[in-house]
């Protein structure tokens, strides 16, 4: 990442104001959203508009075709261009040819990818922004730092002062006054301008239709004031029917802000008269800038389907950190990041898709069904390939490609890291986890990883068998991992294989681009993993069971490689992650936990792969509960906890607020033990607790299972 | 049903929400709610009316004699008056809000520009939502649908809620049972 880019986080997650508001924004928005989403079926509406935009970006040509025909029948003119540049000029010359001098816009993010104001101040034309948020930023010289909030960042002091250059008058900072001023400001300005300039939220096929939303009502002004109105729309806001408005509609407003609807929605369909009794002049630009190109990649063909609500920056733990001005100048968020990379160009998404921590709460909340971190993980996949790996990661991968190698190194790890340990954390380790930050203490190597205890264990002879999947952390930082899950599906009747050359499950590889290197290692896992025939392959680490179960066959795809393919599905159907086998085994009578234990209070962490790539949440929490502890549930109970593999290394600023959230969250429920299923999480969480002196217990599910087994 | 639903939602975004057996009784509302609020000839303190059914069969001239009252809808005086009284032909009972054909631009006017803006509504024009108005309303038919929800609103600022930004910072709904005619 170029110092630059850490600069500008580095700026962001020291700005109070900003982390502050974004911060208190994003806790009430889950709590607001809920409610206003309340007696709907979100997963059904969901998949409506998926298939319903999906269907328009499979269509882009004719759709578009079909609203040009009906929107020039109702007398509007549309004109349409791929070029930015051509927008451009085809807006100023309208302008010229009907003498404008001023122009008035309500809020458009088509006009902000263009940079039309510039243009047009350049050319001598005056541009007033209305919405009340880019008002203040244009006033600022400033960059939205929020799709839907563009000034979330500035405070109520800041807006007063700039408000008080503006009116000639030193102002207060309070807020209703200061909307006032800007409503008197603004009105001379609505009425004095030859021309209007707005996006389209909505553009309808077969009626050629635009549907424009808004809050404070400038969208009706810049429509009806002046006798000229130009509407900017990419096509993407295409759809085919006009009864579909309202399937967006019943959207956009819940996710966007948590209102029922925006306050004003207008349905524009051709120009309309003017006060003094002639005919507005309505010109739609339906403007491509690469979106044919988006559909027709199939991948990321899914991206038209935003409706753009922003409800993926709401939902980011890394948003809320940083804001939007670490993304650049236009998109921002999960959603922006792929839109830069289309709409500008990929190497401008190299710094920023790297804020992607891949925790996935985006993709829990998209109305447009769109699994934002799996095409974040597709541009690192194309950054890598046209530009290869920083050469660091390059020796890292050649070394995790080689399992004994790596596996030695790990190994020579517990003896060089030896002097540094303290209890059970070292203060730093060699190799590739070295740069290591503050606010977290590492796990020391095992001085016996897994792999040699397992040779220890004398089990039973079982007739059902399972292959054991341990992944690194379990097999050389947290061994008695392993060893409780061997205990429990013993006591199930399962007996335990470990295969001797599994290796690294891909994971890091793949999240960091190098997805040859993970087909490599999925290779290596399928035949280890595959040799003897076994009924369940099990995992306690739910980012390898999601790499056995999901990933080794899309990587394979995404590379074009088929050879393996076959295997990996056979793979697919028998893992399975410890807690929903444990509950499974609970549930057929095989195996009883202690009955009438009072184990005192517990909080459950959710761990991203486990609740929202397997969806498995309630399986450990019931054997919990069952196992005889009361289950207190933290606020955020499934908010990332900032680990991510190597992110936590690679973005330690964000990583650590992050962290400290999740903590601080922990300990308000007053539990003294906190569960979770993750050894990543567990890593994360325990020295983070290290650290900040507070004697909570972190373990994980199985070591808590394990004790409770009859 | 439908209008205990309608005012609820209309309610919990700032909406003021009457109703009224008939015309005569809701006017009566109308002009004390107007004199009650300064209702006065100076243009910024008048009330503009934008044209509508409501109207038929009224006494005009008795209406033109109240101060301050106006039918005269041009940008000037809609950009000064006060009050903007407009007829809204649907109402949608599951998000609150007001619906009705704009086309022509003095009904956009006395909505868009007035500090508050009064609402007449027939009771029988309420909807239960959205699917059903866009059923009704063909834009082949109209060039220009408005949907109003509550006040104009912001949170632009610290993202404190605050009411009446570039439109009316009051919207009062009144309800009227016997419209009579078509409506």
């Amino acid at each position: 990442m170029g110092t630059e880019f850490k600069e500008s986080i580095a700026k962001a997650v020291n700005n109070a104001n900003l982390t502050g508001a974004l911060g208190k924004f994003s806790e009430a928005y889950k709590v607001n959203r809920a409610k206003a989403y309340e007696g709907i079926d979100f997963e059904a509406l969901r998949g409506r508009i998926a298939d319903l935009k999906g269907y328009a970006a499979a269509h882009l040509d004719e759709l578009s075709d079909l609203f040009q025909k009906n929107a020039e029948a109702a007398g509007a003119t549309v004109f349409r261009a791929s070029d930015p540049a051509k927008v451009r000029e085809y807006i100023l010359k309208v302008a010229r040819d009907n003498g404008v001098t001023s122009v008035i816009k309500s809020k458009s993010m088509a006009t902000e990818e263009i940079h039309l104001n510039q243009y047009l101040e350049k050319a001598g034309i005056e541009v007033g922004e209305t919405d009340l948020g880019e008002w203040i930023i244009q006033l600022a010289g400033q960059t939205p730092s929020h799709m839907v909030m563009p000034a979330i960042h500035m405070t109520k002091e800041e807006v007063s002062d700039l408000f008080s250059k503006e009116v000639n008058e030193r102002l207060t900072s309070d807020i209703p006054r200061l909307v006032k001023v800007a409503r008197e400001k603004l009105r001379p300005t609505f009425l004095a301008a030859d021309m209007g300039i707005s996006g389209g939220n909505i553009a309808v096929a077969e009626t050629g239709s635009i549907v424009l939303m808004t809050n404070e009502g400038n969208a009706r002004l810049v429509t009806s004031l002046p006798k000229i109105h130009i509407a900017l729309v990419g096509i993407e806001k295409l759809i085919e029917k006009y009864a579909d408005v309202a399937t967006i509609l019943k959207a956009l407003p819940r996710s966007a802000t948590a209102q029922l609807l925006t306050s004003y929605v207008s349905i524009i369909t051709g120009p309309t008269p003017n006060s003094d009794g002639s005919m507005k002049a309505m010109h739609i630009i339906l403007m491509d800038n690469r979106r044919s190109e988006m559909a027709a990649d199939p991948k990321f063909k899914q991206a038209l389907q935003c409706i753009r609500c922003a409800s993926c920056l709401n939902v980011c733990p890394i948003f809320r950190l940083v804001g939007g001005h670490v993304f650049g100048k236009v998109y921002t968020g999960g959603i922006g990041t792929i839109l830069t990379a289309w709409f500008d160009e990929l190497k401008k998404s190299e710094d920023i898709q790297g804020l992607c921590i891949q925790c996935g709460a985006c993709t829990d909340v998209c109305p447009g069904k769109i699994d934002i971190p799996e095409l974040i993980m597709e541009i690192r996949r194309r950054l890598v390939q046209d530009q290869g790996l920083p050469l660091l990661q390059k020796a890292i991968y050649a070394v995790v490609n080689n399992r004994s190698l790596f596996h030695g190194m790990l190994r020579a790890a517990f003896v060089a890291g030896k002097p540094f340990t303290s209890g059970k954390f070292v203060r730093h380790l060699p190799l590739f986890l070295a740069d290591l930050t503050d606010g977290r203490s590492l796990p020391a190597i095992a001085a016996e990883p897994f792999r040699d205890r397992f040779k220890k264990i004398n089990q039973p002879r079982l007739k059902e068998k399972a292959a054991f999947y341990a992944g690194c952390l379990i097999d050389f930082a947290y061994p008695e991992m392993g060893e409780a899950l061997v205990r429990i599906l013993n006591k199930g009747g399962i007996e335990v294989i470990f295969p001797e050359d599994q290796t690294c499950c891909g994971a890091p590889a793949r999240y960091n681009g190098a997805y040859e290197v993970a087909a490599s290692n999925a290779v290596d896992n399928i035949k280890a993993l595959l040799r003897e025939e076994v009924t369940y392959v099990v995992s306690a680490c739910p980012t390898c069971t999601v790499a056995l179960d999901h990933e080794f066959i899309s990587t394979f795809e995404s590379l074009g490689q088929t050879e393996w393919l076959p295997q990996a599905k056979i793979l697919a159907a028998k893992t399975v992650d410890l807690s929903t086998l444990v509950k499974k085994l609970v549930d057929e009578g095989r195996l009883t936990l202690k009955e009438g234990q009072q184990l005192g209070t517990i909080t459950y962490h959710d761990s991203c792969h486990l609740k929202r790539t397997l969806k498995v949440f309630e399986q450990p929490r019931e054997l919990l509960q069952k196992a005889g502890y009361e289950l207190s549930e933290m606020f955020e109970c499934d908010t990332c906890c900032g680990m991510g593999g190597s992110y936590s290394m690679k973005l330690p600023e964000i990583s650590a607020p992050i962290l400290q959230r999740k903590l601080h969250n922990i300990k308000q429920t007053g539990a003294k033990t906190v569960a979770m299923d993750c050894p990543g999480c567990v890593m994360q969480i325990r020295g983070g607790f290290d650290q900040d002196g507070a004697s909570i217990a972190v373990r994980h599910t199985v070591e808590l299972l394990a004790e409770q087994v009859e | 049903m439908l209008y205990e639903q309608f005012k609820v939602r209309a309610e919990g975004v700032s909406a003021e929400v009457y109703r009224y057996a008939t015309k005569i009784e809701a006017l009566d509302y109308l002009i004390r709610f107007l004199r009650k609020e300064g209702l006065a000839e100076t243009p910024e303190a008048s009330a503009l009316w934008a044209e509508g059914s409501f109207l038929d069969g009224m006494e005009r001239n008795q209406l033109a004699a109240i101060a301050g009252l106006k039918f005269d809808v041009t940008r000037e005086s809609a950009a000064t008056a006060r009050f903007g009284i407009s007829q809204m032909e649907w109402a949608l009972a599951d998000t609150g809000s007001l619906a009705q054909n704009s086309t022509a631009i003095a009904q956009r006017l006395v909505s868009s520009l007035s500090t508050i803006h009064i609402a007449l509504v027939p009771t029988s024009g309420i909807l239960p939502d959205m699917p059903t108005l866009l059923a009704k309303v063909h834009p082949r038919d109209c060039a220009y649908l408005a949907m109003i929800t509550g006040p104009s609103r912001t949170a632009d600022i610290e993202r404190v809620l605050t009411i009446g930004v570039h439109g009316p910072e009051r919207l009062i709904i009144i309800f009227v049972d016997e419209w009579g005619g078509n409506n």
